[in-house]
């Protein structure tokens, strides 16, 4: 390895330690609880998208189902607390848990799969989700489940008066996805990924097990969108399928990391720093009229953005070609 | 549950899913010749069934006739959105893949929210046509005319679609386009006009599904997305590049719809046909009729 690989991912840790100390004394300047909202979202879709990214961005296998995941994720959490009075902590790690299984015994038979025949399996797998969950009584069906309020406290995660607590869990949260990717980036996984993705049959070749590869990055990738629909569910305190399932999720997962930079360790952060602001103050302060302009404006931007800059935003930031990760 | 009551919901399923077919041809066509997934295509359907009411509702003209007009004013609008934005799309270096289906998703977004402004969230139907609310009846098996002729239109589409493909220049220059774009510029074809021909043809398609459907279904600005995901899976289950697999899907999936509302409350109605994509691709990765 040459020493510049090294010093630019000496580099990232440091910019990511430099940034994430500037994220967590924001709360202490910005009081308003709109914007705070708004930090909060932006982090979580960071980390969302960070894990779709391991995925569908380094092992090249676009999944537009995530929502399944983060649905899951949510359920878990919030059935566990309302029904058996399992603690969120736990039930996040059970969501994880059972995804990341779901993900591997779904993968077995869908990553034999490739091009738009795989992408279109995801979508319809989660949409099969989504059709069980309105289906299902115990689950509150179409209806949904309130997460009933017991008090603030951390440990069972519920924050009615402030939102600094969820702020800074997800802070945590998006630094750890970050730092995952960033440790797996440079591993033995990191470059079986990257080899399946550019070419599967000259990996599988070369020795590199594909079929295990992909479902090492689909349990990981599974397991930290889980974390994400459990945060989710304790943050809105109530959830259906619709708020959690639904096809706008999977998109959303993926459009930070794409916009930003797919398959680049910077990508999805600068992806939501742009997008979720973006989508979220189009729809406060234009989406009230009802006439679709925040959609027109979104919209465009997503498309402007995809013809100008095919690499992703972060080509902006490097000399270098957006894989600038890769030792060559 | 009888026997009429079976014949029954799979004839009114081989009418929808011939319908299906129709909406998702247009896709399978532009997909064939430029390997390009067009995540607007839902919204192309929305606009079409627009145009359809528009004209009822300004003059008088009955979905019927409009259909033709439709599909006319689809096909330029097809043609425009390749040489304005997607041409440009193909052009990127870096993760085509992505680049363009994340363009043509911005479109569908930006196409929803430009209907909602221009045309108002408003649920809008063609209250009187010269086919709505009539029935016909085969031997104790009732069709409504309207999805009965619209099932007819579709199959008189794809025959036409058909012989346009094998028997006209333009459809051979779609054909030589399809299999390789780089030789058929060395004969004198020029590439970017039978893309753009690809895509008015594929639009005018899926604008003469719109039209017929105007006269059945409700029409407000989210009305692709439900329509788009069945194009999306009839074509894959089809394969992918093939025609004749979109005809053929469209038909599968109509029955299926159909058998699955037998035996599953309705609202799961759409499992069985994710359920038949599934099984058929984990035996077939290709699709039922695909070549890539």
């Amino acid at each position: 390895m040459d020493t510049t690989f090294a010093q630019s991912r000496r580099r990232d840790l440091i910019l990511a330690i430099f940034l994430a100390a500037l994220a967590a004394v924001v709360p202490f300047f910005v009081k308003d609880v709109n914007i705070q909202n708004i930090m909060v979202l932006t982090l979580m879709w960071a980390a969302l998208s960070q894990s779709w990214n391991i995925l569908s961005g380094y092992c090249g296998q676009i999944s537009l189902g995530h929502a399944l995941y983060f649905g899951l994720g949510a359920y878990t959490t919030t059935l566990l607390f309302t029904k058996f009075g399992v603690l969120p902590w736990f039930g996040m790690v059970a969501g994880g848990t059972i995804s990341a299984l779901i993900a591997l015994g779904l993968g077995y038979p869908t990553f034999r799969l490739r091009g738009h025949y795989f992408v279109i399996a995801t979508i319809v797998i989660a949409e099969i989700g989504l059709l069980l969950f309105h289906n299902w009584d115990y689950a509150g069906a179409a209806l949904g489940i309130d997460v009933p309020v017991r008090g603030d406290s951390w440990a069972k995660f519920q924050f009615t008066r402030s939102k600094l607590p969820y702020y800074y869990f997800a802070l945590v949260f998006c630094c750890v996805a970050w730092l995952v990717t960033w440790k797996l980036e440079n591993s033995k996984w990191g470059f079986w990924w990257r080899a399946v993705k550019d070419n599967p049959d000259a990996a599988e070749s070369l020795g590199v097990v594909v079929f295990n590869s992909k479902m090492g990055a689909a349990a990981i990738s599974a397991f930290m969108t889980a974390i994400g629909g459990a945060f989710y569910a304790q943050y809105v305190s109530y959830i259906d399928p619709d708020s959690v399932m639904t096809f706008q999720f999977s998109l959303l997962m993926a459009l930070p990391a794409v916009l930003g930079g797919i398959g680049t360790l910077w990508g999805p952060v600068l992806g939501a720093v742009i997008l979720i602001p973006l989508t979220e103050l189009t729809r406060n302060y234009l989406g009230g009229s009802g006439r679709g302009v925040d959609l027109i404006l979104y919209g465009a931007v997503i498309v402007l953005i995809s013809l100008a800059r095919p690499e992703g935003l972060i080509g902006l930031f490097s000399r270098k070609p957006a894989s600038k990760g890769v030792p060559q | 549950m009888t026997a009429a009551t079976i014949i029954q919901s799979l004839a009114s399923g081989l009418l929808m899913g011939l319908l299906y077919g129709l909406i998702a041809v247009g896709l399978a066509l532009i997909f064939g010749l430029m390997d390009v997934t067009n995540f607007a295509h839902g919204e192309f359907l929305m606009l079409a069934m627009y145009g359809a009411f528009f004209l009822f509702a300004f003059f008088a003209v009955d979905p019927l006739l409009a259909a033709p007009l439709v599909a006319a004013g689809m096909f330029v609008f097809g043609a425009v959105i390749y040489l304005l934005i997607v041409r440009f799309a193909m052009r990127a270096k870096a993760n085509i893949g992505m680049v363009q289906i994340f363009t043509t998703f911005g479109l569908a977004i930006l196409m929803r929210g430009l209907a909602q402004f221009f045309f108002t969230p408003d649920y809008r139907s063609i209250p009187t046509s010269w086919l709505g609310g009539k029935t016909v009846s085969f031997g104790g098996i009732f069709l409504p005319v309207p999805q009965l002729v619209g099932a007819l239109i579709s199959v008189a589409a794809f025959g036409a679609l058909f012989f346009f493909i094998k028997k006209t220049d333009f459809g051979r220059a779609l054909e030589a386009t399809r299999e390789d774009a780089g030789a058929v510029a060395l004969v004198g074809i020029d590439k970017n006009k039978v893309f753009a021909l690809g895509w008015g043809l594929g639009s005018a398609l899926v604008g003469l599904a719109g039209a017929v459907m105007a006269s059945f279904f409700y029409i407000y600005p989210d009305v692709g997305a439900s329509f788009a995901l069945i194009a999306y899976v009839t074509v894959a289950l089809g394969g992918f590049g093939s025609v004749f697999g979109a005809f053929a899907g469209g038909i599968i999936v109509g029955l299926v719809e159909a058998s699955t509302a037998l035996i599953l409350p309705p609202s799961l109605k759409s499992v069985g046909i994710y359920a038949v994509y599934l099984l058929v691709v984990f035996i077939r990765p290709r699709g039922l009729f695909g070549s890539i």
